[in-house]
């Protein structure tokens, strides 16, 4: 059995496979009917951001799409292949990074990553780890227990764990919630990065100035299905106004917020 | 992937046991309690119990002692796989191209590990009290056989705990019941001094046969037909455990 992450390409000449594809995908709690037939497609190498508020299902679609949950109805696909019929392959391309940062608490963040490079059955897991710590700015607390990060380290070293093995596709679900404005902001940066080193994102938010920072599209889920998906632009045209202007109070306090304690401010990078 | 299997669970036993490496207080917890039993059951109660034999009291009552140890030791393994599963984890392990049933491989082994180190600073401090053995190595062997089954057997139990349990004190509650079973058993005193039903339901309990044959095996006596019902409901509550830990498991993890 091979142990291969990158799964094998497509062939040349033929239609470029989505990283992400999502067709009808059905899913209910007993009673619940959480997703109503959800359809979109993730090219390869761009950030896709899943808007919806709080119980609008992004997580169940999430956790279907990294094998966690099965659908009732409906097929996904990640690199082409169905979560479904082959998890293991699916496994083998992407990465989760949950809501609640996936640490171990009593490792130090070095032990984090060399647990996640052997269950990955990768060489040299030592390297690997001291690689990340640099990559994340955490080479000073790498020999620190994770316990003892504050929320944004802790998120950083999530990410790190999550890209050990380079899977080509990272799931994060609502990766800033519950974090500070810098921390935030060092993940978006973050994410960036990723994505402009070929990595495909799918992340879930319910901030809209995170998906407007960020994704390269936007797909809103509510009430179980996707009721707008487009660009930023397409986007602003179509919200209605009310809707925006709720969301758009967060960032304007954000800018009050990182001015007072005297950050920088986000527009530098908007 | 399931060439993985024993590579992921080696991995995965190492983290928890590094676990318990560096809170070393859960097996001095789990050792303190049945200490302080024996410490009340040889210098208090003991003098006033008649167990019809010629043995000291402590040699009498260690069996169980060390039933209790490993009932109330399987109980950090709930409480860790609770945690896990809380923490996120386990979602992590989950969503990762690993064989599956090693994250629950993980925390059996380890619950084995740490029980045999409480179990045996147990036995280290009743023979500071005055337990004598004349087992023979084979006899030796056969009682830390045993208490690996059962070992076994109470963790599979945990599992289920803690896969299914809603809250930490949850995923432990169902030690307590685990802990109490000895003491109405063979274990501190002969069931022929109970009434009626308790005496019936004694004698026909796991942990009377499971007690007897561990006295016996240490007083170097043959271990008659006792070791086979012991063995029997001991494989057997482990394979029903287990049956039902793999299909919870398999629930949760889709």
């Amino acid at each position: 059995m091979t142990t291969a992450t990158q799964p094998a390409a497509p062939r040349p000449g033929a239609p470029a496979v989505p990283a992400v594809r999502v067709q009808g995908v059905e899913k209910s709690f007993k009673d619940v009917h959480v997703l109503k037939g959800v359809d979109f497609d993730v090219e390869k190498g761009s950030i896709f951001a899943l808007l919806g508020s709080n119980g609008a299902g992004k997580t169940t679609l999430v956790n279907i799409l990294s094998t966690l949950l099965k659908a009732d109805g409906g097929t996904a696909t990640v690199q082409g292949f169905d979560v479904a019929e082959s998890p293991g392959d699916v496994r083998r391309s992407i990465s989760l990074t949950g809501q609640f940062a996936a640490v171990d608490e009593v490792l130090t963040g070095r032990e984090n990553l060399v647990l996640v490079a052997r269950l990955r059955h990768l060489e040299d897991p030592g390297r690997i780890a001291d690689d990340l710590l640099a990559r994340f700015s955490l080479t000073d607390a790498g020999d620190r227990r994770a316990a003892t990060y504050s929320g944004g380290m802790r998120r950083r070293l999530d990410i790190a764990m999550s890209l050990i093995g380079d899977p080509p596709v990272i799931f994060l679900d609502e990766p800033t919630t519950g974090l500070d404005p810098q921390a935030r902001i060092e993940v978006w940066q973050t994410v960036k990065a990723l994505a402009d080193g070929g990595t495909t994102v799918l992340l879930t938010t319910q901030y809209l100035d995170e998906a407007e920072q960020l994704a390269d599209r936007i797909a809103i889920l509510h009430e179980g299905v996707i009721i707008r998906n487009g660009t930023l632009a397409e986007l602003k045209r179509l919200l209605p106004a009310a809707k925006v202007e709720y969301v758009e109070k967060q960032p304007s306090l954000e800018e009050v917020f990182l001015a007072l304690v005297g950050e920088k401010t986000t527009k530098e990078s908007r | 992937m399931t060439a993985h299997v024993l590579s992921d669970t080696r991995v995965l036993t190492a983290r928890s046991l590094t676990h318990i490496v560096r809170s070393p207080d859960t097996i001095i917890t789990t050792a303190v309690t049945p200490i302080a039993l024996m410490l009340l059951f040889v210098y208090v109660f003991g003098g006033a119990i008649q167990t019809g034999g010629t043995e000291s009291y402590i040699d009498y009552m260690l069996p169980g002692i060390l039933l209790i140890t490993i009932a109330s030791g399987v109980a950090y393994t709930a409480y860790r796989l609770f945690l896990d599963l809380q923490g996120g984890i386990f979602q992590r392990f989950q969503s990762m191209p690993i064989a599956r049933s090693s994250v629950l491989w993980g925390h059996v082994l380890t619950s084995l590990v740490a029980n045999l180190v409480s179990v045996a600073i147990v036995i280290g401090v009743a023979l500071i009290m005055g337990f004598r053995t004349g087992a023979s190595v084979g006899a030796w062997l056969a009682v830390i056989g045993i208490l690996v089954l059962f070992t076994l057997a109470l963790t599979w139990i945990a599992v289920i705990a803690g896969l299914s349990a809603k809250t930490v004190d949850g995923a432990s509650a169902f030690s307590y019941p685990l802990i109490f079973l000895p003491f109405i058993s063979s274990a501190f005193v002969p069931t022929d001094s109970m009434p009626g039903p308790v005496a019936w339901f004694a004698e026909n309990q796991p942990v009377t046969s499971i007690v007897d044959t561990t006295r016996a095996l240490f007083a170097g006596q043959p271990v008659g037909t006792d070791i086979w019902v012991a063995l029997a409901w001991l494989v057997g509550i482990m394979a029903v455990a287990f049956a039902f830990a793999m299909r919870i498991y398999r629930r949760k993890a889709a």
